[in-house]
């Protein structure tokens, strides 16, 4: 008889809801023919554990499967993907994926993370190949030409940073990846690194033979485990393949639980061993980086997406996107929401059709109140804003951030008041100090924002206007985007929901 | 008779004002005896680890996942075996939210207080795994040392809001029900 195969994800989304357990109860009650794959996940959150059998035509899914589950799906033949209430479909059938434009995730959900066969079986490995027979500077010239910005938040031509690193002249350079995605409501790094971390490995490699680096680290989260293990694990066989080795060495550092971290100059006193305290710039780290040396930082996505400019070519990537936003952005659905999961789609796409159309809306059922887009430092947009298309220009002409791509959703019983107090505490408590603004700013700002909800209506606007000063003075006196963006969500609150601040909207006060 | 090749001055007492300085500031500092058997532990990790660039942050993870903690007698050897000062790896250990000094409870439950997961009530199961626990509003170890409950900003599982993580296995999708089954499950087997 023929080899059945089933996939059941190991990604740390699916065995929050207890994979690990459906996978074991398949193993134990499936006929001896069926191979368990343990793939990454497809990014439809809301379905997981997501369940997929291999047929005649194609994959089909079910889903959410929970252990209890599998005597009826297997009694009702899901191994030959018959008929059950938890089907799904035909999984690259369904319109939520069949939409997207998958050019990083392509994938992700698709084969097995650790499978350097199955990874070059389905185009892996081409862009390194591609790389491998250009000069240095025509691999700069492709990333530079694919309009490539870095995914991380500040959203800088990698091209530009490549080239610096690649000019300078040095005994040791380095590439340094930064996997600290600290952002609530983010964890396209996290699905990528779990679901295909030797695309971020061929991605660093690229990098390495583009600048004359010869060493990298990817600094990772400590709330990411399972993702730490599994780029281990991919660094191994990239060793043993061929793609690492003594012409670029990979190591995976494990952070330990800050969120400044994640900024360029603080991760990098991290990795030399230091507390995380930001430095100034200059000097670039293109320059003086890693223990001094030219260094390229980038983010996951941002390495994830190379390797397919090279292998498909800068102008089909450029071909993506809008205005200076090109190519794809993994955005990730979450908070509150019916389906969330991750959407990658060309940059240009609005929040109303990703927090509706693949949403699906609240999974409260109520009427959504806002959407935090772009972390923790990120602007809370109200529905005014959600036809924007999603372009960094657009966005930061109206105060916001696409940053990560993260997309926090609130319901109508969301206190806006209280989440801005909250942007400040969490600034506060994650302050690396160095600059007053932040480290006293925000500790302040927690204190005006309880004085403001305790005041007496008349007093209200005076301490209004204290917060806006505060917040003035954190924008352009901080060393970095942690105190230099706080204020971000807390305007955006204070400008869009005045009422929960207690104090009427300024065209209604005025009327 | 003493050997007459060990020169003897070097056995005494003349301290350089630097070793002086080192030698008070040591003074009522935890330091780990001599015969303790974690420093046997601490130089294997030290040789394994100490050598590369900027080890100090692998090396403290590794004395974590040893002892549970990075026990205040152990700093001033670490130190030593990197040749830094005592205050500079105090310093990087109280800095990280992911070091302890002391050893958590027998169960470390992280539950998620960061946006996504509080747009799905996360701080409801918060305050109420605190009351249920008898702990205070910040969290903390049980008086039987069996649970430690912390606040963790983002799992990256935001999509299965509100989220948690117990012993290193993430958990989503919570309610009231499947957290107290999970504070349940640590305190019995604990
Ligand atoms: C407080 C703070 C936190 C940050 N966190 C991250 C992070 O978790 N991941 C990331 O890639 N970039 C983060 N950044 C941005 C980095 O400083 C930097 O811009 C980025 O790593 C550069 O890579 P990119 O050009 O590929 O985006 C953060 C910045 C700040 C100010
Ligand atoms: S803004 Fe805040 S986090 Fe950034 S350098 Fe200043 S104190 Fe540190
Ligand atoms: S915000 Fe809770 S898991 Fe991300």
């Amino acid at each position: 008889m023929n080899r059945i195969r089933v996939f059941v994800p190991r990604d740390s989304a699916a065995l929050a809801v207890g994979a690990d357990e459906v996978a074991a109860r398949i193993a134990a009650l499936a006929p001896a023919e069926v191979e368990i794959v343990r793939n990454g996940s497809r990014g439809m959150l809301w379905l997981e554990p997501l369940v997929e059998v291999e047929t005649p035509l194609g994959r089909v899914a079910y889903g959410p499967v929970a252990p209890g589950d599998v005597p009826s799906l297997i009694e009702a033949g899901f191994l030959q993907g018959d008929e059950h209430p938890l089907l799904v479909g035909i999984t690259d059938r369904l319109p939520w994926l069949k939409s997207q434009e998958r050019l990083t995730f392509a994938r992700v959900g698709i084969t097995d993370p650790l499978s350097l066969a199955d990874y070059e079986a389905h185009g892996g490995l081409a862009g390194w190949r591609q790389a491998q027979s250009l000069p240095p500077a025509a691999i700069v010239q492709q990333v530079l030409d694919s309009g490539l910005r870095g995914r991380g938040g500040a959203a800088f031509p990698a091209g530009i940073k490549w080239q610096t690193v690649a000019a300078a002249q040095a005994p040791q350079k380095y590439v340094v990846c930064n996997a600290d995605e600290g952002d609530s409501g983010t964890y396209a790094d996290r699905m990528l690194m779990e679901g295909d971390p030797f695309l971020l490995i061929e991605g660093m490699a690229i990098a390495g033979l583009a600048t004359g680096a010869t060493r990298g680290y990817v600094y990772v989260r400590s709330e990411y485990p399972h993702a730490i293990a599994t780029l281990r694990e991919a660094v191994a066989s990239a060793r043993g393949a061929g793609l690492l080795g003594p012409h670029f060495e990979l190591e995976v550092r494990k952070a330990a639980g800050s969120y400044v971290c994640g900024e360029e100059t603080a991760m990098l006193e991290s990795l030399e061993g230091r507390r995380g305290i930001v430095r100034a710039k200059p000097p670039l780290p293109a320059l003086q980086g890693l223990f001094g040396q030219p260094t390229v930082i980038n983010n996951v996505l941002t390495f994830a997406a190379v390797p397919t400019v090279l292998a498909k070519g800068p102008l089909a990537y450029r071909d993506f996107g809008m205005g200076r936003s090109r190519g794809t952005l993994p955005f990730q659905l979450a908070g509150n929401v019916r389906r969330g999961g991750l959407v990658e789609k060309a940059f240009g796409v609005t929040l109303r059709e990703l927090m509706f159309d693949y949403g699906g809306g609240t999974a409260s059922g109520r009427p959504l109140k806002a959407a935090q887009v772009g972390g923790p430092l990120g602007a809370y947009l109200p529905e005014s804003q959600w036809d924007l298309p999603l372009d960094y220009e657009a966005y930061a002409a109206v105060g916001a951030v696409v940053g990560h791509g993260g997309i926090v959703m609130h319901d109508d019983r969301a206190d806006m008041a209280r989440l801005a107090r909250y942007a400040m505490e969490f600034c506060a408590i994650e302050s690396c100090g160095k600059c007053t603004p932040c480290r006293i700013g925000s500790t302040r700002g927690v204190e005006v924002v309880d004085r403001i909800a305790a005041a007496d209506p008349q007093l209200r606007p005076q301490q209004v206007k204290l917060l806006r000063d505060l917040c003035d003075t954190m924008l352009h006196g901080s060393l970095c985007a942690m105190g230099g963006m706080t204020p971000y969500p807390v305007l955006s609150a204070l400008n869009h929901y005045p009422e929960d601040f207690g104090i009427a909207a300024p065209g209604r006060a005025a009327a | 008779m003493r050997d007459p090749s060990t020169p003897r001055q070097q056995e005494v007492l003349l301290a350089t004002p630097s070793e002086l300085r080192d030698r008070i500031r040591q003074l009522g500092k935890p330091a780990a005896r001599a015969d303790d058997p974690r420093l046997a532990q601490v130089h294997a990790i030290l040789s394994e680890l100490g050598a590369q660039p900027g080890p100090l942050l692998p090396v403290l993870h590794a004395v974590q996942d040893a002892f549970g903690c990075i026990p205040p007698e152990l700093v001033g050897p670490i130190a030593e075996g990197l040749n830094l000062s005592r205050a500079e790896v105090h310093g990087v250990i109280t800095y990280y939210h992911h070091f302890r000094s002391e050893p958590a409870g027998r169960h470390v439950l992280e539950v998620c207080r960061a946006e996504s997961c509080q747009a799905m009530g996360s701080e409801a199961l918060w305050h109420e795994a605190c009351a249920g626990l008898g702990l205070p509003a910040g969290g903390g170890t049980t008086v039987d040392g069996a649970l430690t409950l912390e606040p963790v900003y983002c799992l990256g599982l935001c999509a299965q809001s509100p989220a948690a993580m117990l012993d290193g296995h993430p958990h989503a999708r919570l309610d009231t029900g499947r957290m107290s089954s999970l504070v349940a499950r640590s305190v019995e087997a604990a």
